[in-house]
Formats: structure tokens, sequence, C-alpha cells
């Protein structure tokens, strides 16, 4: 009961969120209830004790990603007025978009018999000393182990390589060099200069 | 009387009983923070030559034991200035973001043998999402404020957060490769065994690493440069006044309990007695696990951020991203593939 409750507060919270997203015409505003969505995500797969997702959805998205959108979005200076030039003329476009999206989804869920869950009742409890942590890293380094370590492998190579598409080498860069900041001695910077006392005039 | 008293308690809820330690462990921490500020303005005080705050007192007892009370009473009779072109929302709502990740931590970390609020199986992987919401307090109060210092410094110590939290997320990596277990119960409890037992030992790299972090991510000295009073004001919070400002007081020094907590449970072994298992005083009630041995180690943690504050001088900006990026995380890299050398020659943590 309690957690029937639970879920319908937090489903309200996260659809609300979901609005707040494309609704709101501050982006900052849009990016801020994104976060407001994952964390209430996180909370509902908490209550099907999905533990181990639930809180990496919080640590990777809220976290990582969603505080470097932000910065990207609060340094643009985007202005309102032009982004919502095409909007009127580009609705019947966006409409058909979502109508399409809608049908598709709907379908699936239709001919595959509703996925074979049954919502009216949620999962089965598991028991208390139960921990879906170490389930899901005995499955994801046995069975899963060659895939999980190509995920890893395309992510390196995606780190890698937009590291080396923004890396470019700009003439009269000034750029420091550590280890020569630290060797520099007193005779490099200094010139005692010897001269004769000036006559007080 | 106690008999009853201790009666009535057991006979109470599990949801009553978890409650009130809450209430409890809130209350403790809000206390130990306003004895922390106090605390920090007598040790540097001393290390300066100065006296320190020493006029209020209550009760007659020590001079300056009533100091954090009489500035939160100063504090809460301020007025809150709202700027006029802020966000007025997130203006205020970003104090409490800054200061609930820092009570909400408290749950999942064992006080004693006995007590611990919720016994969560990751409760890793929660102080980590726990300690990188901090941030959103930093950066909503720097954009909300509508300031251009607010913001830049907000930027600073944002980019700072981030970068710092991953060094720390790899020590504590380390920390799970060497007790095998997210839950921070069974972390205390795997390094069972006296003082060398202890994690800092096999880690010690990592332990330094971690703290090195602790420091940079609540942003304070030598790595405050988010309010570097010498370059931009006072960072984030410029435009916040009263009890506004006053809430990430509280969450900055929550935090540093926080992380000397932290760094207590993972590294140095928790409630667990440093003379335990070791012949004669092994025996000894001085080799009890209890909550005191906690504290100590708090204490002992939270005396070496004041004593960092007091000595060093502050970072540039370019170092501390050079240290967190180019030193920090490459050491915890490297001591991880060390691990793995010691745990296939089972030695140390990983012979049993």
């Amino acid at each position: 009961m309690l957690v029937e409750m639970m879920f319908y507060v937090f489903a309200t919270i996260l659809v609300g969120a979901a609005l707040g997203v494309i609704v709101a015409r501050n982006p900052v505003i849009s990016a801020l209830s994104l976060v407001l969505c994952f964390i209430t995500s996180a909370a509902i797969w908490l209550l099907l004790e999905a533990e181990f997702l639930a809180v990496v959805l919080v640590l990777v998205y809220v976290g990582a990603v969603m505080v470097l959108f932000l910065f990207v979005v609060m340094m643009l200076d985007i202005n309102l007025a032009e982004l919502r030039q095409g909007f009127t003329r580009f609705a019947w476009l966006g409409w058909l978009t979502a109508l399409a999206v809608i049908v598709e989804i709907v379908g699936v869920i239709w001919s595959r018999g509703g996925l074979g869950i049954d919502a009216s009742k949620g999962g089965t409890a598991q028991p208390a000393d139960y921990s879906n942590t170490l389930e899901l890293g005995r499955v994801l380094y046995t069975q899963y182990a060659y895939p999980f370590e190509l995920a890893a492998m395309v992510l390196l190579v995606a780190i890698v390589a937009a590291i080396a598409l923004t890396m470019r080498s700009r003439i009269g860069l000034k750029k420091q060099d550590i280890a020569r900041q630290v060797a520099v001695r007193r005779e490099d910077r200094v010139r005692i200069v010897k001269m004769k006392a000036e006559k007080r005039s | 009387m106690l008999q009853t008293l201790s009666n009535t308690w057991l006979s109470l809820p599990d949801y009553a009983r978890s409650t009130a330690w809450i209430l409890v462990v809130t209350v403790a921490l809000i206390l130990s923070v306003a004895f922390l500020t106090l605390w920090e303005r007598k040790v540097i005080g001393w290390m300066q030559l100065r006296r320190g705050p020493n006029r209020v007192r209550i009760f007659g007892t020590l001079p300056g034991l009533g100091q954090p009370f009489a500035d939160v009473v100063k504090l809460l009779l301020k007025e809150v200035v709202i700027p006029t072109n802020s966000n007025k929302f997130l203006f205020r709502l970003a104090p409490m973001i800054a200061l609930i990740p820092a009570f909400a931590a408290w749950a999942v970390i064992p006080l004693s043998p006995e007590l611990v609020i919720s016994k969560a199986d990751a409760g890793l992987l929660y102080l980590l999402s726990l300690t990188s919401m901090g941030v959103y307090g930093v950066i909503i109060a720097g954009w909300a404020a509508n300031s251009k210092y607010a913001f830049l410094g907000a930027m600073r110590s944002a980019a700072q957060m981030v970068a710092y939290e991953i060094a720390m997320g790899f020590a504590l990596v380390g920390v799970l490769m060497a007790t095998r277990s997210m839950n921070l119960g069974t972390i205390v409890h795997t390094q069972q065994g006296g003082a060398l037992a202890w994690n800092w030992f096999w880690l010690f790299p990592l332990f330094v690493v971690y703290f090195i972090s602790g420091v940079a991510e609540t942003n304070r000295a030598p790595f405050d440069v988010a309010e570097g009073e010498s370059e931009i004001v006072a960072g984030f919070h410029v435009e916040y006044s009263g009890m506004a400002f006053a809430l990430f007081f509280l969450a900055e020094y929550a935090n540093m309990i926080l992380i000397s907590a932290l760094a207590a449970v993972m590294f140095l072994g928790g409630w667990l007695s440093p003379f335990q298992g070791y012949p004669g005083i092994g025996a000894t009630p001085l080799a009890h696990s209890s909550f005191l041995w906690l504290a100590l180690k708090i204490f002992i943690l939270l005396f070496l951020f004041l004593w960092f504050r007091a000595t060093f001088p502050r970072y540039r900006y370019d170092q501390i991203m050079r240290l967190g990026w180019k030193a920090l995380i490459p050491v915890t890299l490297v001591w991880i593939g060390v691990e793995m050398v010691l745990a296939a020659c089972r030695v140390g943590p990983w012979s049993h």
C-alpha cells in the first residue's frame, strides 16, 4: 500500500518534471527539471529494488553528465525570441513525430501482449540479504564479460577522440612547462649589476 | 527507571527508532558544526599567536564557548537580501540543495558496532552519488544570483569539485577492492586486527589522495579559490546574506565532518580500536570497539583540515587542476594496478 502511494507520488513528480523540461522557457530551468526527472526515476527504481541501477543513475547522470550540461547551458547566451521564431511553422511536424512515436510504442506493446509484464503486480520481493549489486557484478564479469569490455573500449576510444578533436596547437599560444619552472635557479632570473652610487642632486 | 526506559525504547516500532536516531544524529551534527567553527578559530588563533574568540561565555564556562551561538543569533537577525534580478525560487533553493546531501550521507555511516541508521548494501555508491550532488548547490547559487562574480566563483568551484570527485571515486574503488564490499559496516568489519590491519597501511597512497581530494572537494584552504578573497570577493555566495549564507557555511563544515568520517571509516577502521589484537594491551578496555574511537579519528582528521588552513598558502587555479588531473588521478590508477598484483600474491587484506 505504502509502496503504491510512493509510486504515484514519484510518478506525478516525474511527469511534472518531464513536462518542465520541454515547457520551461529558460534552458537552465529545463536542465534542472531534467535533473529532477533523473532523481525521481531513480526513486522509482529503488521502489523496484533495483538499488544499484538507481544509485548509478544518480551518480552518473545527475552527478556528472548534467553538471557538464548545466555548465554549457549557463554559459551560452541563448536568444529565446530567435529560438521560437519557427515554432508555429513547424509545429505540425512536431505533432506528427510525437504521434508516430506514440503509435509505435502502443503497437509494440499491443502486438507483444504487454511484453509479458504484469504491471498490476509489481516485482517479487527479494529476501533482505539479497544484494543486486553482487548479482549484477557476477553476471557482468562472467556471462557478459566480453561485451562489457568491448563497451568499455568503445567509450575509451570516444574519450580519446573527443580530446584529439578539441586539441589544437595555436601559433603564439603560451604554455607552461612545469618541469622548467621547478628547475629554475636564481641565476636564471636575477642579474646583479654593479654600479657606482649616484650623487644626490 | 532505566530498565523501564530501555524497555519502552525496545518496544518502539523500527521506523520510530530510526526516526529518533536520525533526529539525534542531525542535532549532534549541527552542534558539532557550531563547535567546529569555534575550534577552527581557536586553533588558527593559537597557531598565529593570538587568542581567538574569547569574549562570549555561556553560564560562566570557558571563554569563547558561547561564540557559535552568538554568531547564529546574529545571522538569524540579519536580513536576507534577495537581489532584484535574481531567479527568486532557485536563489532560495540553492542553500538547501547544498546542505541536504551533507546531512543525508550520514544515513549509511556506521557510528558504532550496533548503530547505523541504514545498512544499505550499496552504501559506498550512495555516498558517492550524494557527494556529487553537492555541486548543484554551488552552481545554482552562482547562477540564480545573476551576478558575474557569483557566477565566476560558481564555475571555478564546480569545475574543481567535478575534477576531484574522480580522484576520490578511484580511491574508493581501491577500498572496494581491498574489502570486497560496498556496505560500510562490512568495510569496517574487514579491517579488524589493530592499527596495522586498517586499510591505510596497504592503501596509503589512496588514503593520501582521498584526503587531499576531500579538502579540495569541500573547497577548503589551500584549495579555496572558490572564495579566494584576493581574487574574486567571496565566490558563489557573494549575494547571500544572513541565514541563507549561514546555510552554505553550515554545509561546508558538515561536509568537512563527513569527509573526515568517511576517511576514518574507509581507511582508519571506523569504530575499531587501534590496540585490538595486540598482546597485553589487546585485553584491556582500550581495545574495545566503540563510537569514541570513531569520534577521536574524526576529530584528528578535522584538526588536519584546520592545520592545513593555517599552514599552506593558496594554490593557483591552474595548479589545482594540474594536481587533480595529472597527479592524483594517475596515482590512484597506478595503485589500483599495484593492488591487483597484491591480490594475486595474496598479501595484506587479500591473504584470507
